[in-house]
């Protein structure tokens, strides 16, 4: 129905070139003279911003109020074994798969790698490609093939153009989510096989999820897989420690991307993949995972206000903020659900630009060492300034991103995990702690005779930073073209949990008016 | 004309936007008047609204205006709307009119200042912040506003930054507002869970909540209320925010922002309970009382000032428990006025002797600040509840609230009536150690009255303070000009009903109060028949050391434990992965030996292997 409801659209298969066109300039970058290392970037950059212009005209021609896949497009692949390329996108991948194309070039013109442009440019191109099939893929064989490339860029831009530590923290970053996903792919071939009675051996997501052949047990073990895989990709605490290393560690634009896309990677798969496969195990399991949820909010608080780098300080504040959308998640409300996916999309933008700015404060003063820092908003108010902005949003005040996914999924948590919430909104009270607290330790003061001189925010960097800006406050002011389309896709996911378990989301609330003056009349009467 | 009610927070707006481009290049004065006649505008387009709504009939008061969908997800909706009605437009005026009169004396208080442009520019922004605050249709909105007034008062507080005092207060205020803020959340997600809206007039139109959860909600709201408004046990930022620029403070932490929680609870009436009001009104009674011991004692010009608003919004918390919400009103706008007036004084009387805020090196100014003295001794009046200024009108009226109230009244009456007889002590021990007495200056110190941007502001509050009970006299039942505007709000109109002689009573007891303070500290201060050491005890100038147990608790156990948490993430969480990680390696050492490369030891092995299964094989066949 959905292949025939998108038919028109479909013609061209632009999710496959999606998928291609980064994977073609890799290639094609890969393939460029070596004496010629001034045009590889452009080159890099011109298929990143195709792929990123497409990914836009997906989201223009986006039908609103189609719950379903859009764009689909299927090919055999693997025919004895039921593989296809199946790729398709909804509500709850659509904003991720923006994300992925506009991020993406934005890193590639904006960080400068030092040395080796030629394969550093080709391996973000290889992620962008590798992100792209994970985010689309409706396909297990293909997502999980997907999902598994995506390591081997990210694994090569940190060894490769780290900074110290990078070996120690590449191998730690690919062991540690290999390891998550190992028992992923057992659960995989599992539910493949065991499915196969009704009706054939698939790989197909859609397909899978309609069938619910497993036993209630089979399919809770496969779910705890699935869910061991996404918690470390996420990561929720205490599956956490190969980030920080990792964030710190990578270079800037290697940090950027984890933050924006990859980290999404764990979240969207607990969405498409565990809860849509497995919901009656999702309902099972979601105490656990809103428990987990919710500790990483205040754990990953916690930890951050005491890091005595800026870098890894932001990395923590990940864990936190990827702590609210497990929450919200888990907690199986339209609002929780939306807001969640919202604030996906709003920690890519605020955590992203948040280590763009890192790192153009470590080009500056080659260090990320809270203690030798100290002033820099004398030295440099604009840099300051919008430095402010996305601190601002990170902690989450109105008027900017943050705050929408936030108050989304922790009013929807309140309908269903009412004391969870109430702990999770203190998570409020410590991002402003820690995030000011930082501020004031780098940016407020006097500042020494090393930072006194610390240049202003540069044209070039205002410009890289201005999309995240525009971002951030237009998402803060108008959420409703990014929540129009995410909430049929997420109430047919809640749709499928009801149909599916016994879970049942609560009535939709709607005030009840009475009339006031009639009734004081009355009263008066008695 | 309601409609255009948009216009309102749009001219701060655009102030904003415009300074933010060209702020730094217009520079002093520039910058400065476009922000005054940002603010000066919002004013008129909030008087032409006003009168808009006062040509409707009193029972056709409220007028929505919707932008658009703010947050539409699933059920809720959230609008970004406007709601114009007698208690949204009762804020909005004396926000804008003060706001404006604060700007055009920041003109001359900056001069000079390297950062002038963006202290305006943030100075349009809170007035934005504000405005939406009081001007929301809906709990989300205002919310917007609250927060944004606390940005905003964070970006003021540490205004020059390079001192770390001002910094660390600007952090401090920010996070302890953070703790209300979580009420107010809560508050949202219980109300919308409950009743189903977040919207006011839909909240003032639902069937009432159960008890348990309307006194949840409310006091969730006074969480909110009193971390903005500085209530106990959440004021501690407040006095700290004094580190501000002086015009920051008055307008700020004094007449507008701080009264956010009063407005909050006052619009949020219809929802709170009889037992969540007790609550409000002892906070509140406490609050007024302990600021106003504390404020005996300080040193610092503005700390008085401080605490005294902390007192000062202690009784309007006794009011709205006593179920006064008019006279809460009555006490934010007199508030507003009167202390806004002597923090601007405050602020003349440091510029004109060189940033000194010690009061103990002033003294004998009011000959050399001839201006500044005099309003000055006119918000002296009017707080100190001399008739007939204005703040003798509302804080009478507060002290009858609270008498009437059952049980507990009149102990809250004289806990009132204590704070009233120490606000006058403590203002009039300000007044003579400033203006009167001797000289105690440094020396190189010339006090010099300030230029007209600042001493217009100076007489224009003062007429407002001398004049502003006018708005609500309790003479004649037609003169209550402020009850009748507001009344539609409310969903169960405050009545007095004491006796005409108890009222008059009550009134000569808290005027008489008023003199005594005023007597006692010119016996002390200005004619000094009584030594004067005892009455400043430590534990008073430190306000209980309420504030430095905070310190010692948060910068004590509470670091330590975030440490130790931290450390356990880096040794246990951590280093049980990185354990496995070593174990794997440790294994394959172990391992490796087997393969040895040499034929002979696989050949062993196989035999051994071949033996043991032969043997199992025919044990099993046996």
């Amino acid at each position: 129905m959905d292949l025939l409801g998108s038919a028109e659209v479909a013609s061209f298969p632009v999710l496959n070139a999606l998928i291609l066109l980064p994977a073609i300039g890799a290639l094609v970058v890969a393939l460029l003279p070596k004496n010629r290392p001034e045009i590889v970037r452009p080159i890099g950059a011109l298929f990143a911003l195709g792929a990123g212009a497409m990914s836009v005209f997906v989201m223009i021609k986006f039908q609103i109020s189609d719950s379903g896949f859009q764009f689909e497009s299927y090919q055999s692949w693997i025919p004895s074994l039921g593989i296809s390329w199946h790729v398709g996108v909804d509500g709850i991948s659509l904003w991720l798969v923006v994300l992925t194309g506009l991020i993406t070039p934005i890193v590639l013109l904006a960080v400068d790698p030092h040395h080796d442009p030629k394969p550093y440019t080709a391996w973000l191109l290889l992620l962008q490609a590798g992100s792209f099939g994970a985010f689309l893929a409706l396909d297990l064989f293909l997502f999980f093939v997907m999902f598994e490339i995506v390591l081997v860029p990210m694994y090569m831009l940190i060894g490769g153009w780290g900074y110290d530590d990078r070996r120690y923290a590449a191998t730690k970053f690919f062991l540690y989510t290999m390891a998550g996903s190992a028992l992923m792919l057992v659960a995989i071939v599992t539910v493949a096989v065991l499915s196969a009675k009704d009706g054939g051996l698939t790989f197909d997501v859609v397909e899978l999820a309609n069938r619910q052949s497993l036993a209630t047990n089979t399919s809770r073990l496969c779910f705890a897989a699935f869910a061991l895989a996404f918690v470390i990709k996420v990561p929720v605490a205490p599956f956490h420690t190969w980030l920080p290393d990792a964030h710190t560690q990578a270079p800037t634009a290697g940090s950027v991307v984890l933050a924006a896309v990859m980290l999404k990677l764990g979240a969207y798969g607990l969405l498409r993949f565990g809860i849509y496969l497995f919901p009656e195990a999702a309902v099972w399991l979601a105490p656990t995972l809103v428990t987990l949820g919710v500790f990483g909010v205040i754990y990953g608080a916690v930890v951050a206000a005491m890091q005595k780098d800026l870098k890894r300080l932001v990395a923590y504040s990940s864990v936190a903020h990827m702590g609210f959308i497990i929450l919200g998640i888990f907690a199986f409300t339209t609002q929780s659900l939306q807001g969640g996916i919202l604030q996906m999309v709003n920690h890519g933008l605020s955590t992203g630009a948040l280590f763009l700015m890192v790192g153009m404060l470590y080009e500056r003063r080659k260090t990320r060492a809270i203690a030798e820092l100290k002033g820099i908003q004398t030295a440099a108010p604009v840099f300051a300034g919008f430095f402010t902005v996305i601190m601002l949003s990170s902690v989450g005040v109105p008027g900017l991103n943050g705050f929408v996914g936030e108050f989304l999924i922790l009013i929807g948590s309140f309908e269903t995990r009412r004391w969870w919430t109430v702990i999770a909104a203190t998570g409020v009270i410590l991002a402003a702690v820690y995030l000011l607290w930082a501020y004031q330790r780098v940016f407020h003061g006097e500042p020494t005779s090393a930072d006194e001189k610390t240049p202003d925010l540069k044209l070039r960097e205002g410009l890289v930073l201005a999309p995240f800006i525009v971002g951030i406050i237009f998402l803060g002011i108008y959420p409703k073209p990014l929540l129009e389309r995410i909430e049929p896709a997420v109430d047919r996911l809640l749709s499928h949990i009801e149909q599916h378990s016994d879970y049942e989301r609560p009535e939709p609330n709607t005030p009840v008016i009475i009339d006031v003056h009639h009734e004081t009349e009355k009263e008066e009467g008695h | 004309m309601v409609e255009l009610v948009w216009l309102i927070p749009t001219f701060p707006l655009v102030g904003f936007l415009f300074l933010l481009i060209a702020g730094s290049r217009l520079g002093e004065p520039k910058a400065g008047w476009i922000a005054t006649a940002a603010s000066t505008c919002s004013f008129i387009v909030t008087f032409v609204v006003f009168l808009g709504l006062l040509a409707k009939s009193s029972d056709d008061r409220s007028f929505e205006q919707v932008l658009f969908d703010w947050l539409p997800a699933g059920s809720l909706n959230v609008e970004a709307g406007f709601l114009v009605d007698p208690l949204s437009m009762t804020m909005a005026l004396f926000v804008t009119g003060v706001g404006t009169l604060i700007h055009l004396y920041s003109v001359g208080y900056m001069h000079g200042d390297p950062k002038f442009s963006k202290f305006f520019l943030y100075l349009n922004l809170f007035l934005f912040s504000m405005l939406m605050l009081v001007l929301g249709n809906n709990l989300v909105v205002t919310f917007l506003g609250w927060e944004g007034v606390g940005t905003c008062s964070y970006l003021l507080i540490s205004f020059w930054h390079q001192r770390d005092s001002a910094a660390t207060a600007g952090k401090k205020a920010f996070v302890t507002n953070r703790v209300g803020d979580w009420g107010f959340m809560i508050a949202m997600f219980l109300l919308w869970s409950s009743i189903g809206t977040l919207t006011y007039t839909e909240i003032a139109q639902s069937s009432p909540m159960a008890t348990v959860t309307g006194t949840a909600v409310s006091l969730l709201l006074f969480v909110a209320a009193a971390g903005k408004s500085a209530q106990l046990p959440l004021y501690v930022w407040l006095p700290d925010a004094m580190e501000g620029p002086t015009p920051v403070s008055a307008m700020v932490h004094a007449a507008t922002m701080v009264t956010s929680g009063v407005y909050l609870l006052v619009r949020m009436n219809h929802v709170l309970t009889s037992d969540a009001l007790i609550v409000i009104a002892v906070v509140g009674a406490a609050t007024a009382l302990f600021a106003a011991l504390a404020a005996v004692a300080q040193q610092d010009i503005k700390k008085v000032l401080a605490y005294s608003t902390v007192s000062q919004l202690g009784f309007m918390f006794l009011a709205i428990g006593s179920g006064a919400y008019v006279a809460a009103i009555f006490h934010v706008i007199t508030h507003a006025f009167f202390k806004a007036l002597l923090f601007l004084g405050s602020g003349s009387v440091i510029h004109g002797m060189h940033d000194e805020q010690d009061m103990k090196k002033m003294g004998a100014l009011r000959s050399l600040m001839p201006i500044t003295a005099g309003t000055f001794i006119i918000g002296w009046l009017a707080i100190a509840g001399v008739p007939p200024f204005a703040g003798f009108w509302s804080k009478d009226e507060i002290l009858l609230a609270a008498w009437e109230q059952p049980n507990i009244g009149p102990i809250l009456w004289a806990v009132g009536l204590v704070t009233a007889l120490l606000t006058a002590y403590y203002m009039s021990r300000q007044v003579f150690l400033v203006f009167f007495g001797d000289k105690r200056w440094d020396e190189g110190v010339e006090p010099h009255e300030s230029p007209w941007t600042m001493t217009l502001p100076l007489c224009i509050l003062a007429v407002a303070a001398a004049l502003g009970g006018l708005i609500n006299l309790p003479v004649v039942a037609d003169w209550l000009y402020l009850e009748h505007f507001l009344e539609p709000i409310f969903s169960h109109p405050h009545q007095f009903v004491s006796s005409t002689t108890t009222k008059i009573i009550l009134a000569i007891i808290a005027v008489l109060a008023g003199l005594v303070g005023i007597g006692v500290a010119a016996a002390v201060w200005l004619v000094h028949r009584v030594k004067a050491d005892q009455l400043e005890p430590k534990i008073l100038e430190n306000a209980m050391y309420i504030d430095a147990a905070y310190s010692k608790v948060v910068g004590g156990v509470g670091h330590k434990a975030f440490e130790m948490i931290s450390n356990a993430d880096k040794k246990y969480v951590d280093g049980a992965i990185n354990q496995i990680g070593k174990t794997t390696i440790r294994l394959g050492a172990m391992m490796r030996p087997l393969q040895s490369g040499y034929m002979r030891n696989y050949a062993i092995g196989i035999t051994i292997g071949g033996l043991v299964l032969l043997i199992w094989i025919i044990a099993g066949a046996s």
